[in-house]
């Protein structure tokens, strides 16, 4: 495969970046997007220009560290993670847009990457149970509900790449914060600091500027991990009863 | 579900009053936590969703109230008599609506100031946009902010129409029914109307769904059943609100 990717490239986070043109050849579709990357860099690399640089770590869909939009979705086309992206889903011949996540509270590294610290602070915030476990308890010593630990489970499974706040137009990260207060809400481990924790998650989430839910459903349609889209009902209710 | 309903029950009696919007403060409860709620993007959200209830429950009313111009000049105007006698002998001679005004004002002004602020937060949450735009989700969710602007431009332009008659030249104090024809006989009078009550249908489109979701009421099993009680509530306003100018402009209310 040919393709003429557009990539947003940006020396560092006080130095303004712009769209750059480049041509990519013999891109096999089996390809993900982070290799169709790498086999531009390469090609930089040897023409001595500097590579473009982007998150990435486990390039299995489990750790939330690579993330971009493409052609203005985030993740791009496919619901899943951009490491798990397969060129299968582009065409020869197809100009590709790059972009990085876009929110004034994820200010661009370089090129790509941007801060997500905004993230982990709300997680700082309250996103844990204070008390110390210590080793792994009895499984039976507290009984959770099937429905509750469904629930809990299907809200865990977010691993914070940021794509619900690059989607949103309103840059509002409303799907992880509820994503983060339902896991730990809806179990008795969670109950004793339920109304605390919201608190000062959507506190910590004002704080660092995301912007609020409009209800638009941007962030569920691009979350790889089908967050849904009911867990922010949940999460205004855990707030309002607080 | 022993353990858990336990712990759940035991926070709850440490924390009463759960669960109250802004608008409804408990007894006892001190000032700064409303204040705290007003501050905060989900708290405002509240109150946008409970003013945007309120005033979609007079509309309901409203709409059901206008429909009665197909019965004929006596029944409409004694209609709007009769809303100026609620209450009585216990409230004075229309003291009903001058009591019911300053609740759909404080509503209006409430969704108004709310979704002015939160928009400046959203649009400041995202200073550059990205250079490959994609239209994003449905027509009515996003003319919310312009088509609130537009009802309530709407609004004024409504009550100088119809409640103060002031741009209503053919107008006379105390006849609903034919300053009603009065107005929907112009082109712009019906004109304006219609169009506000198309952005109207729209904006309760999304609005009302969009409410159960920041009042909490929303889970996976009711989503289907809001999402379609908001279009059926949104067509049947519509549909109620422009027939009367239909109905005038096509000559069968005259």
């Amino acid at each position: 495969m040919n393709l003429t990717l557009r990539i947003w490239r940006q020396q560092g986070p006080d130095t303004p970046g712009e769209m750059t043109v480049y041509q990519v050849s013999g891109i096999s579709e089996d390809m993900s997007f982070l290799e169709m990357l790498d086999t531009l860099n390469e090609e930089l690399i040897l023409r001595g220009e500097r590579p473009v640089a982007f998150d990435h770590d486990c390039r299995e869909g489990i750790c939330g560290a690579c993330g971009m939009v493409i052609n203005g979705q985030a993740h791009g086309p496919e619901r899943t993670t951009t490491c798990q992206l397969h060129m299968r889903h582009f065409n020869d011949g197809d100009t590709i847009d790059v972009e990085p996540w876009r929110a004034g509270a994820f200010p661009v590294v370089r090129d790509l990457v941007v801060d997500r610290s905004a993230l982990d602070r709300i997680i700082g915030s309250g996103g844990y149970i204070t008390a110390p476990t210590g080793s792994a308890p009895e499984a039976h010593a507290t009984a959770v509900p099937k429905e509750a630990a469904d629930l809990a489970f299907e809200h865990a499974e977010c691993i914070g790449c940021g794509a619900c706040v690059a989607a949103c137009p309103n840059g509002s990260a409303m799907l992880f914060t509820a994503a983060k207060v339902v896991h730990l809400n809806v179990l008795p481990q969670g109950a004793p600091e339920r109304a605390s924790r919201v608190r000062n998650m959507v506190g910590a989430m004002d704080a660092e500027g995301f912007g609020g839910c409009t209800n638009t459903g941007e962030c569920a349609t691009a979350c790889p991990k089908g967050i849904p889209l009911t867990g922010i009902a949940r999460l205004n209710r855990e707030f309002l009863r607080s | 579900m022993p353990m858990a309903s336990a712990t759940r029950t035991n926070r709850v009696n440490r924390n009463p009053a759960p669960g109250r919007t802004p608008e409804t403060p408990g007894p006892g409860r001190r000032p700064s936590k409303a204040a705290a709620l007003w501050r905060s993007s989900v708290g405002k959200k509240a109150v946008m969703a409970v003013s945007g209830l309120v005033m979609l429950a007079y509309l309901v009313a409203h709409m059901l109230g206008n429909l009665k111009v197909f019965f004929g000049p006596d029944d409409l105007n004694g209609y709007a008599h009769w809303l100026r006698t609620i209450g009585e002998p216990v409230l004075h001679h229309g003291w009903f609506l001058w009591l019911a005004r300053p609740v759909l004002l404080a509503a209006v002004v409430a969704h108004g100031v709310a979704a002015y602020q939160l928009s400046r937060r959203d649009l400041k949450a995202r200073p550059q946009q990205y250079a490959h735009r994609r239209r994003q989700s449905t027509y009515a969710t996003r003319t919310m902010r312009w088509g609130g602007v537009i009802l309530g431009l709407f609004i004024v332009w409504h009550i100088l129409d119809l409640t103060t008659l002031t741009v209503n030249p053919l107008a006379e104090e105390g006849h609903p029914y034919q300053n009603i024809v009065a107005s929907f006989s112009t082109w712009y009078g019906g004109g304006i109307y219609c169009l506000a009550m198309l952005a109207l249908g729209l904006h309760v489109r999304h609005g009302f769904w969009s409410a159960a979701q920041t009042l909490g009421v929303n889970n996976p099993r009711r989503d289907r059943a809001l999402k379609l009680a908001a279009n059926g509530l949104a067509l049947l306003l519509t549909a109620g609100f422009l027939s009367v100018p239909v109905a005038v402009m096509a000559g069968l209310v005259r």
